[in-house]
């Protein structure tokens, strides 16, 4: 039954493609984990313009957030004769079977963003650790001693780990020193803005309002601690981080009652996984790929081959980056800014 | 049994009590286990916030069980209809009436309203006219409005809110003041007092029994006492300083030395869903359509066959359902100042839970819209105390599923009791 429907499905989608495949270049699959979210879909275009530069297919699964569903979704990829596969894995355990099966089937495998950790398959991702860092240096440079509230992510993603081990890295001296104080931390379930809104009340009541910055994980968490922090007047003089760059983050900066958000951009990450599929799939071994470290942090510790893109934070001095960049127009960033308030507001 | 037979003649709802009493252990609890955080002005304020989106829906989840049926689509509904208005209040009227326009507040909750109740009313006309389940109907709602509300704006969070239609969420400019407050308390004590005592003369007059004078007058007391203390406890809540020094600076004023004591007052939310409330009771026990969804839940062919338009008033059930989804989705996207196509998520379940946890028999026939209300307030003291005492997310999961299912049971054993 499951073997039909996966037969099927190939040959509904197969046939423009076939067509395509013609182009000389290597078919390349795309696994998705799924398109709930604004970016992947930036990714996926950047992915494909990158595959399409070297005369190859592109062919794609969503698998709906669901592991099941990404397991049938691999081996379906495989079945349409994919010579290499990006993996965006949507459980990091639940995915090693249909990737095993992939790379023994000579199948060149990119862990996409989140960590596959088999050591045959290639791991390209964002520096999650040195985004924590990032914000720490960022939030310390705005508030250099106090007390430090952690808004972290969800407790099921191994990311909102990383991000607040670089966050100690940096924070770790200062807090032995004793010049700052760590008053708080609180994973947000599901990374939803309504619970970090709730835990930072509950944060700011336990500590009477004595609580002088705040790292939160992200853009979504750190707009529930602004809102927050607005309730009690502090927002704008409370220092807060975040990432992803999302337009309200950046108009936030602009307007001053977000400190930082780190970049990841996903146009860099889909154009490299491109690439790195393609020259994989042409044969190259997993250590020829350019700018490609050793790396072992996993929780298992094996040894992977990675490549680390690295990040840009932006803060309301250089928000024109984005801008120029075409990542969100001004008018959106800008919206409600008093003149003089950021550069590139005017 | 002496004072059993007073509480009798108190007339007041066994199970209501009961809640109370579980509330006051609650809190009383928590304030031990947090040396004194708790049961704070600050504290108790923020709880009350808190808890008005899941206590406004609760309201409508009420008539929904008591018909015999359910609605899982709540938290996506809330979120699709606070995608739209998010993006009708951000992008779409400024271009047409300006940035900060004095109506785009009015304009936003309208739309949440109709959005909501006409969403509301395609999931009645499906479960009334073509009979299908409700619990599938809006399993399916479930699904199409949380994708839905994806598509709005391809997941992009929408932010921020207008200024006026923040008020709606809270937070200092959301709340009334000291003085306005008090009048609020003082005519809500005088409408329980002359209520009680016009419902007291109209059993008179068609020989009911009544209540003994001294227990009326308690009941009256205790009623105006929980509102006035109420209003005490937020105008106990002062405005952080730094807000208080610009307001009063805005004002003219000169700025003592020992600083000044500004209340925040009750929060326009918390007051939005009061007023909610009493609506719906007032529909709920008083008027024909409310009358009409107790007796299809109580039996259905019964009804059918006594001239009840069963099909219209179980299509109307899911509208008003709807439309306060739509309210809901306007304090919740007030209250975080942003739009975000999560919102809402996982609301359903809190929803059901605090109507159940409130009295309202899954079998349908018997809720009250008070307990719900105070069902939302017990889980969120829960939510929100946890939260307070540091305790992480998966433990306050657990915590909470364990009150729900030993709520029913007690309400169970209650039940069959009075049988």
């Amino acid at each position: 039954m499951l073997r039909r429907t996966v037969l099927a499905a190939t040959a509904l989608v197969a046939a423009p493609s076939i067509l395509r495949a013609q182009a000389r270049g290597p078919v390349v699959g795309v696994s998705w984990s799924n398109f709930q979210e604004e970016r992947w879909k930036t990714d996926e275009a950047a992915i494909r313009a990158a595959i399409d530069a070297a005369r190859g297919t592109y062919l794609s699964a969503d698998a709906q957030s669901s592991p099941a569903k990404q397991l049938t979704d691999i081996e379906s990829l495989i079945a349409r004769g994919v010579k290499a596969l990006i993996v965006l894995a949507q459980d990091a355990q639940a995915v090693r079977p249909a990737v095993e099966k992939a790379l023994n089937e000579g199948i060149a495998v990119v862990g996409y963003d989140r960590l596959i950790e088999i050591p045959q398959a290639f791991y390209l991702t964002f520096d999650n650790v040195e985004v924590g860092r990032m914000m720490a240096r960022a939030i310390l440079g705005a508030r250099p001693e106090g007390n430090y509230a952690f808004i972290k992510g969800s407790s099921a993603d191994p990311n909102a780990n990383f991000l607040f081990q670089g966050s100690m890295e940096i924070l770790k001296p200062h807090i032995d020193a004793g010049r700052i104080r760590n008053v708080g931390e609180a994973f947000t379930d599901g990374w939803l803005p309504a619970n970090a809104q709730r835990n930072m009340e509950q944060m700011l009541t336990r500590n009477n309002n004595r609580i002088d910055a705040v790292v939160a994980a992200n853009d979504g968490t750190a707009g529930g601690a602004i809102a927050a922090l607005a309730a009690q007047g502090m927002a704008g003089s409370v220092p807060v981080s975040g990432q992803d760059a999302d337009r309200a983050a950046l108009n936030r900066i602009a307007l001053g009652t977000q400190t930082v958000t780190i970049w990841k951009d996903a146009r860099e990450l889909g154009r490299n996984a491109g690439e790195i599929a393609v020259r994989l799939a042409g044969g190259a071994k997993l250590n020829e790929i350019p700018d490609s470290v050793s790396w072992n942090q996993g929780p298992s510790r094996a040894a992977m081959t990675a490549k680390f893109l690295r990040p840009v934070p932006i803060t309301r001095d250089n928000l024109g980056v984005v801008i120029d960049a075409g990542w969100a127009p001004r008018t959106a960033v800008c919206q409600g800014v008093p003149a003089g308030r950021a550069p590139a507001c005017g | 049994m002496k004072f059993s037979a007073r509480l009798r003649e108190l007339e007041i709802d066994p199970r209501l009590l009961g809640m109370l009493g579980a509330l006051a252990v609650i809190w009383i609890g928590f304030d031990l286990l947090s040396a004194g955080a708790f049961l704070t002005p600050r504290n108790l304020w923020n709880l009350s916030v808190q808890t008005a989106s899941i206590a406004v829906m609760a309201c409508g989840m009420v008539l929904v069980i008591v018909s015999r049926n359910i609605d899982l689509s709540v938290g996506s509904l809330l979120g699709f209809t606070g995608m739209l208005i998010g993006v009708l209040q951000a992008r779409l009227l400024p271009e047409l009436l300006g940035l900060e326009h004095p109506a785009t507040w009015l304009v936003a909750m309208l739309a949440a309203v109709a959005i909501g109740g006409t969403l509301g009313v395609l999931q009645g006309v499906l479960v009334a006219y073509l009979a299908i389940p409700s619990f599938i109907v809006t399993l399916g709602g479930l699904l199409i409005w949380r994708g839905a509300a994806w598509w709005v704006t391809q997941g992009q969070t929408v932010a921020p809110m207008d200024g006026r239609f923040r008020k709606l969420g809270g937070g200092i400019d959301g709340a009334i003041g000291a003085t306005a407050s008090w009048i609020i308390g003082a005519v809500a004590c005088a409408a329980i007092a002359s209520g009680l005592w016009l419902i007291r003369r109209r059993r008179e007059k068609f020989g009911f029994h009544v209540r003994p004078v001294w227990a009326e007058a308690l009941v009256i007391s205790i009623a105006c006492g929980v509102v006035l203390g109420a209003v005490a406890v937020a105008n106990a809540y002062p405005l952080p300083m730094g807000i208080a020094r610009r307001m009063a600076e805005a004002q003219g004023l000169a700025w003592p030395p020992g600083g000044l004591f500004i209340a925040h007052g009750l929060a326009v939310p918390v007051l939005v869903a009061i007023g909610i409330g009493i609506v719906m009771t007032i529909i709920a026990t008083r008027t024909r359509f409310g009358r009409y969804v107790f007796s299809i839940g109580g039996n259905p062919e019964a009804a059918e066959l006594s001239g009840v338009n069963t099909r219209r008033t179980l299509m109307l059930v899911f509208a008003v359902m709807g439309g306060l989804a739509g309210i809901a989705a306007c304090i919740s996207t007030a209250r975080l100042n942003a739009a975000t196509n999560a919102a809402g998520q996982l609301d359903e379940l809190y929803v059901i839970a605090a109507t159940v946890i409130g009295g309202t028999s899954l079998a349908g026939g018997s809720g009250t819209i008070a307990g719900a209300m105070l069902g939302a307030l017990v889980m969120q003291s829960l939510q929100s105390g946890m939260v307070l005492l540091g305790v992480d997310a998966p433990l306050q999961n657990i915590v909470v599923g364990c009150v729900l299912v030993a709520a029913v049971w007690v309400d169970t054993i209650y039940r069959r009791g009075i049988r």
